[in-house]
Formats: structure tokens, C-alpha cells, sequence
């Protein structure tokens, strides 16, 4: 109890003075986790709607399989990216290792199952209701599974924001990726890590605090415009 | 308005339509005409609806054909269009609802506008334009659905039981766009089991029955003197339970 | 809708991919938990930076890792503490001008009350065996760390041969130095730490150093390129300079000036 006072009477200091090295790891937290969820929907969102519309041989199995990457460890992922642009491994020419971009790498893996195996189960489901009205209108499957990604636009917000949360609370990939270096690839988990390792609990608490608080303002952000939307467009 | 080379006549040659063990449909054949309102009537399950989607194109009949006159579909255009018992409508407004088959017809955007309000007009919606079609009443979104089929300018019109789901209200209004959208020059397809409604809105009748086509006649011809037995008893509300 | 998403899209990989180009004289140096978590890095490279303009980017693993990390030719040099995995790291060919550059001590942690009866002494391997004998619990980093390899060897000189002689009471956590040591606070165990770690460590708890002083603690610091022969496309002039300041009189006395609450943690001891 007495760690967590003062945790968050840490966490109201490090936020109020508006410290420089809190802000540009929050920066840097946010702009990796923002930008592997913007990537992982730009990939996921279309490949969910795609198994949702189309029948192929295989496809139950592949529905499987995207589920279950939903829960890949974070450490493995990270493991297997560092394997992949390590200087010993087929993309090392990159030289990517150790910054920001590996990073968003990994975490875009990670999350890429979360948003495609949502996504198709958010598609598929409304595909049951629009099938027969869209096919009457001759929309081909690839338009189909577009008009239908645009109208499930607030489930599938919910499946975006399920891959930031993850995003933004893992700690293992981007340790292994990004190697925790001060000033370049240090996030708030892995600056967290540092910190509890470094056995200061209190400041390894107010991170972490303020981490929550940076997560909860962006899902309420997202709520709030979600909201707005739903009153508009029904 | 019509092409010289129309739809019409559609042929259902012997058609049979088998699913999950059970015939549906069994070696229905009939000619489809332009010209009168069609009404295929007949109780819960007789078919109707499968019928319905197998001549719209939805389904592939087991055995047999169905056959339109000519190319049923230009380019990405449809030349006949369907609306279903519980309207589906899209997550945008009234307006854009109507946009949308226009703009995957490919028609140019500004003559999908332009179309799109006119129809919306003629069914009476006009006001509520850019209101989410979602949180439209039913009677209100299942004109929509007819004013996004009409928009088309569809020769042929399929309806599956379109009122089904409609209070007596509603029901008036939509029958009045069917109507309208008949007297433009298309053809009207119409399934129903409601025989008030069939008695108002029919030229001819299809009688279908546990997947056979009972019988078939102009509408008055029918309902004042029906040829087989199953018509009258049908017709009395007698027929037996399936 | 789709135009917007794409947009984002972009402007997010663009801010994403800024900084790793934005700093173009870099090394990427692969150092030991015990010398970043101590605070010496924060301390001398900004000095470094500010001499050469070259930035230091350090990650910080145990020496086993870091070692390793440079056999694949992911840093283009190494500072870590374990000559014996040092030289091996040279007879293989992946290191060249390795130099000694600074020493500190390992301490022996121990509970304030001591079950094993070793506080006060000046003999580490008397007190190992103690420890043993009393079926003590002992923390072990167990991650091939210098401070474990340095822990093992004293063992040995403790006439006992680790882990294949192990109890219940000898804890692997296989982590760095201070999850090692968070996990010894909570359990009230043994363990040993090297003296910046320890002094720059914040969670103590009960604990406190029972055992210092031993000739056998002492604690060798070693740097050396990676070897650009192996790995072209180490930075070796770059690196080179690095490891050339910090065995520099300049270098050394940054080293030396490093203190925590008035305490030197790190002695330089580079030869000229």
C-alpha cells in the first residue's frame, strides 16, 4: 500500500512537470503501438473480410489457425522478428534491428491475427444478413466484403482497439526487437521492466499508471467518436 | 424505356430444387410474361420464396432451367431486381442507400444522385433523405428497398412476401409504390400468401403447394371460379396443414 | 473512408520510420545489465557523445547474450565482464584489440538475519560453503551473466561443484542482476551481486552486503570491437574510437567519477 501511494503520488509528478524523458518514451510508445495497429488494419481488416465472403477449400482450417494466433506470445514473436533482421539472419542487409521500425514490425504480427480474426467474424456474421440483397444487386464478393468492412465500421472498431490495447501493454517483442536503448527504443513497458529490474517498484508503478491512463484515454477518445458516429449514421 | 430486345418472356422449364434431403421445388414449369402483375400465392412453405430466388438468379435449381429472353445482365448492370421480405439496409443514410446499386451499376455519380432522389421522391421518402436508413420504421425502410430496386429501372421486379413483416398502414403505402413502379412499365413478380393482398394487387395467379404449381389463371377467373379443388379449398382457408 | 484509412496509414509509417534514420554516426555497443542498470552509461555517454559526436547506443543483456548478440554481428562492440568468455569470444575470431578497462568488486547480499552466520567475513568461499551447510536460501542469476559465471567460480573454489550439487534452497531465476536481486528481497536469500548493481539498487528490503572484500570478488571489465573481418559491416572506425576513449586518460577519469551517494561504484584500471 505504501509502494502504490507512492506510486501514484510519482506518477502525478512525473505527469504534472511534464518530465522530458516521460514524454518522449510516451511519444514513442504511442507512435510504434499506433502505427502497428494502423498497419495490422490495413492488412487485417480487408484479409478478415476476404475469408468471410469467399469459400475455399481449406478455409475452416485457416479460420482455425487465425484464431488461435490471436494468444502468440509476444516473446516469440519477438524472438522470431529478431531472428529475421538479425545481422546473421536473411533480412540483416536492412540493418532494422534495434530501432523503432523493428518494432512496429513485431507488434504488427502480433496484432495482425487480433484484427483479421475479428474482422472476420464481425464480416461473416453481417454477410449472413447482406448476402442475398448484395448478390441481387450483382456486388461481386471483393466489393461485397468492402461495403460490408465500411458498414461494420463500429464492431470493427472494437476489434482495432483490442489490437492497440495489446499493442500497447506488451512488453516481451518489442524488448527483444528493440533492445530497451535509452533515448531510442525505450517504451514505456520496456522502460517499466527497466525500472521494477532496477528494483525502484515506485517509479515502476507510476509508469505503468500512466501507461493505463494514456490506454484509457485512448479507448474513451475512441468511444466518444464512436458514439457520435453511431447517432449519425444509425 | 425497354430495350427491343426484352427479358421477357421467363421460361422455368421443369425446375426441381432439392435441399437438405427435401424437395422444395418439384419440376415446376411456367412461362412469365410482360404485361400483368404476377402474384404466386400459396401457404407457408409451399415454396414461394424459393421460387422467387431461383428465377432472381440467387439459387442454381437442381434439374431444370431458368431462361430469360436475353442477357440478363449488361455489363455490371442487372436488368431485374428483387426486394426481400425484411428490407436490408445499409449503415448510411436514406440517400446513400439508393446511391449504392447505382454507383455498382456504374453509373456516373452525379446521375446516381440525380436518380437516387427521384426515386426516393416517388416513394415518398424524399424528406428523409439523409436520415440513417437504419433507424427508419419497417414500412419506411421497405419503401426504400423499393425505391433503391426502382431506381434501377428494372424490367422485371421480384417481391418476396414484401408486406409480411407490415402493419395494415404500411402495407397500404407499399402496395400504392408497387403499384406506381407497375404502371411505370415494369414487370411486377409478387409472392404472397395474404389473399386480400393478392385479390388487390394481382392480374394472374400462381398457386403453388407443397412445391407443385396447384394451378394458374387470371386473376379473377381464379378467385371467382379456381379449376382444381386444392385452389378452392385455398382459397376458403381449408387447405390442409403441411 | 477508404482514402482516410490509407492516409493514416502512411503518416504513421512515416513517423514510425523518422527516427531510425535520424541519427546517422551511431554504434550500437552490446553491454551487461550490471553496467547500464548502475547508471554508469547515463553517465559518461553523454560525455562521449558531446567529445565525438558519435551516439552510443547501448543494449544491455547478461554477458552470455551480449556475447552472443555479437557472434551474429548485431553490435559492433562489446563491453561486458567475463575474461574467460572474453578471450573464448577473441580465440573464435569475433573480437580483436580487446582491453581492460575498469574493475569493481562483487559483494555477498544476505539477509539481516543471517541463518547461515556469514556477516562480517572477509572469506567468500568459507562463507559459500556456510551457506551450503545451512541449506541457506541462495538467489543464482543462472543466465550465463559474468556475474553468474563469476558465481559458479566461486563456488568451485568453495570446493562445491554448482548447480549439479544444488538443493531446494539454491533458487535459478535465469534473469538479469536486478530481477535477480527483487526476487532475493522477497525471499530473504543469499545472493551474489556486483557492488554497482547493489548500490544503485533500490528494493533492498531486509537485505544488506554480508561478505566483502575478498581478493576472489574482484570484478574485470573488458571492450573490444567486434571483429569487422567476420562482420563487414561493423562500424569499425566508429567503434573504434569508442573503445579507444574509454580506456583514454580522458575516459577514465569519467569512469572514475561516476559515484552513487558519494561512493565510487567503478575503479578504472586500463593499461596506457
Amino acid at each position: 500500500m505504501d509502494t502504490l501511494s507512492l506510486a501514484f503520488r510519482e506518477a502525478a509528478g512525473l505527469i504534472g512537470r511534464g518530465d522530458a524523458t516521460l514524454t518522449a518514451i510516451v511519444a514513442l510508445s504511442l507512435q510504434v503501438s499506433l502505427s502497428a495497429v494502423a498497419l495490422a488494419s490495413a492488412l487485417g481488416l480487408p484479409l478478415g473480410a476476404w475469408i468471410a465472403v469467399h469459400r475455399f477449400p481449406g478455409r475452416q482450417s485457416l479460420i482455425v489457425l487465425l484464431n488461435a494466433l490471436m494468444g502468440l506470445p509476444p516473446v516469440v514473436v519477438g524472438l522470431l522478428v529478431y531472428l529475421l533482421l538479425s545481422r546473421a539472419g536473411p533480412l540483416g542487409p536492412l540493418g532494422m534491428l534495434f530501432t523503432p521500425t523493428a518494432m512496429v514490425v513485431a507488434q504488427t504480427i502480433l496484432i495482425l491475427p487480433i484484427v483479421a480474426a475479428l474482422a472476420r467474424q464481425v464480416v461473416e456474421d453481417a454477410w449472413r444478413e447482406y448476402d442475398e440483397q448484395l448478390r441481387s444487386f450483382g456486388v461481386r464478393p471483393f466489393g461485397a466484403s468492402l461495403t460490408l468492412l465500411w458498414d461494420c465500421r463500429f464492431s470493427l472498431a472494437t476489434a482495432v482497439l483490442a489490437g492497440f490495447g495489446r499493442a500497447a501493454a506488451e512488453v516481451g517483442a518489442v524488448m527483444i526487437v528493440g533492445g530497451n536503448i535509452d533515448g531510442v527504443t525505450r517504451v514505456m513497458t520496456t522502460a517499466i521492466a527497466l525500472e521494477t529490474s532496477k528494483g525502484d517498484l515506485p517509479l515502476a508503478l507510476a509508469l505503468g499508471l500512466v501507461l493505463v491512463t494514456l490506454v484509457l484515454t485512448v479507448n474513451a477518445g475512441a468511444h466518444v467518436i464512436r458514439e457520435a458516429a453511431r447517432r449519425r449514421y444509425g | 424505356m425497354k430495350s427491343p430486345e426484352s427479358l421477357l418472356p421467363l421460361t422455368i422449364d421443369a425446375v426441381t430444387f432439392v435441399a437438405g434431403g427435401r424437395v422444395i421445388l418439384d419440376r415446376i414449369s411456367a412461362e412469365i410474361a410482360s404485361g400483368p402483375r404476377t402474384v404466386i400465392l400459396g401457404p407457408n412453405g409451399a415454396g414461394k420464396s424459393v421460387l422467387m430466388r431461383l428465377a432472381h438468379g440467387l439459387l442454381a435449381p437442381t434439374s431444370g432451367a431458368v431462361r430469360w429472353q436475353s442477357l440478363e445482365r449488361r455489363g455490371e448492370r442487372r436488368r431485374q431486381a428483387m426486394v426481400f421480405q425484411r428490407p436490408v439496409v445499409l449503415r448510411r443514410s436514406a440517400l446513400d442507400n439508393v446511391v449504392y446499386p447505382l454507383k455498382v451499376a456504374g453509373l456516373a455519380r452525379t446521375e446516381c444522385q440525380r436518380r437516387a432522389f427521384a426515386a426516393l421522391e416517388r416513394v415518398g421518402l424524399a424528406r428523409l433523405a439523409d436520415r440513417p436508413a437504419r433507424v427508419l420504421s419497417g414500412g419506411e425502410q421497405q419503401r426504400l428497398a423499393l425505391a433503391r430496386a426502382w431506381a434501377l429501372d428494372p424490367e422485371v421486379l421480384f417481391l418476396d412476401e414484401p408486406t409480411a413483416n407490415l402493419d395494415p398502414g404500411a402495407t397500404r403505402e407499399v402496395e400504392a409504390v408497387i403499384a406506381a413502379i407497375h404502371a411505370s412499365g415494369t414487370k411486377i413478380v409478387m409472392s404472397t400468401h395474404n389473399l386480400g393482398q393478392a385479390r388487390r394487387l394481382g392480374d394472374e395467379v400462381l398457386l403453388l403447394n407443397q412445391g407443385r404449381l396447384v394451378e394458374r389463371g387470371p386473376a379473377e377467373t381464379f378467385f371467382r371460379q379456381p379449376a382444381t379443388a386444392e385452389a378452392a379449398a385455398f382459397i376458403k382457408g381449408e387447405l390442409p396443414w403441411q | 473512408m477508404a482514402m482516410t484509412r490509407r492516409l493514416l496509414f502512411w503518416l504513421a509509417f512515416a513517423a514510425a520510420a523518422a527516427p531510425a534514420g535520424a541519427q546517422d554516426r551511431f554504434i550500437t555497443v552490446a553491454s551487461t545489465t550490471s553496467t547500464e542498470q548502475s547508471g554508469l552509461f547515463g553517465f559518461i555517454l553523454p560525455i562521449f557523445q558531446k567529445s565525438t559526436g558519435i551516439q552510443v547506443r547501448v543494449v544491455a543483456l547478461g554477458t552470455g547474450q551480449a556475447l552472443d548478440m555479437a557472434r551474429r554481428g548485431d553490435a559492433d562492440v562489446v563491453f561486458v565482464h567475463d575474461p574467460a568468455a572474453e578471450r573464448k569470444f577473441v580465440s573464435e575470431g569475433y573480437g580483436v584489440g580487446h582491453r581492460d578497462v575498469m574493475y569493481n568488486d562483487f559483494v555477498l547480499i544476505g539477509p539481516k538475519r543471517d541463518p547461515a552466520k556469514v556477516a562480517g567475513g572477509k572469506d567468500i568461499a568459507a562463507a559459500l560453503q556456510k551457506v551450503q551447510a545451512a541449506q541457506a536460501p541462495f538467489v543464482s542469476r543462472g543466465d550465463k551473466s559474468g556475474t553468474h559465471a563469476a558465481e559458479l567460480r566461486l563456488w568451485k573454489e568453495a570446493g562445491i561443484d554448482m548447480p549439479a550439487q544444488k538443493g531446494p534452497w539454491y533458487r535459478e531465476t535465469g534473469s538479469g542482476m536486478g530481477p535477480a536481486l527483487n526476487t532475493a528481497s522477497s525471499m530473504n536469500a543469499y545472493i551474489l551481486a556486483d557492488r554497482g548493481t547493489w548500490l544503485s539498487f533500490k528494493n533492498r528490503g531486509d537485505l544488506g552486503v554480508v561478505v566483502e572484500g575478498d581478493k576472489r570478488l574482484f570484478n574485470q571489465y573488458g571492450v573490444m570491437l567486434v571483429n569487422p573481418v567476420k562482420h563487414p559491416h561493423v562500424k569499425k572506425d566508429l567503434g573504434q574510437t569508442f573503445v579507444d576513449w574509454v580506456v583514454s586518460p580522458h575516459g577514465q577519469r569519467a569512469i572514475a567519477q561516476y559515484a552513487i551517494g558519494g561512493q565510487q561504484l567503478f575503479f578504472p584500471n586500463a593499461a596506457p
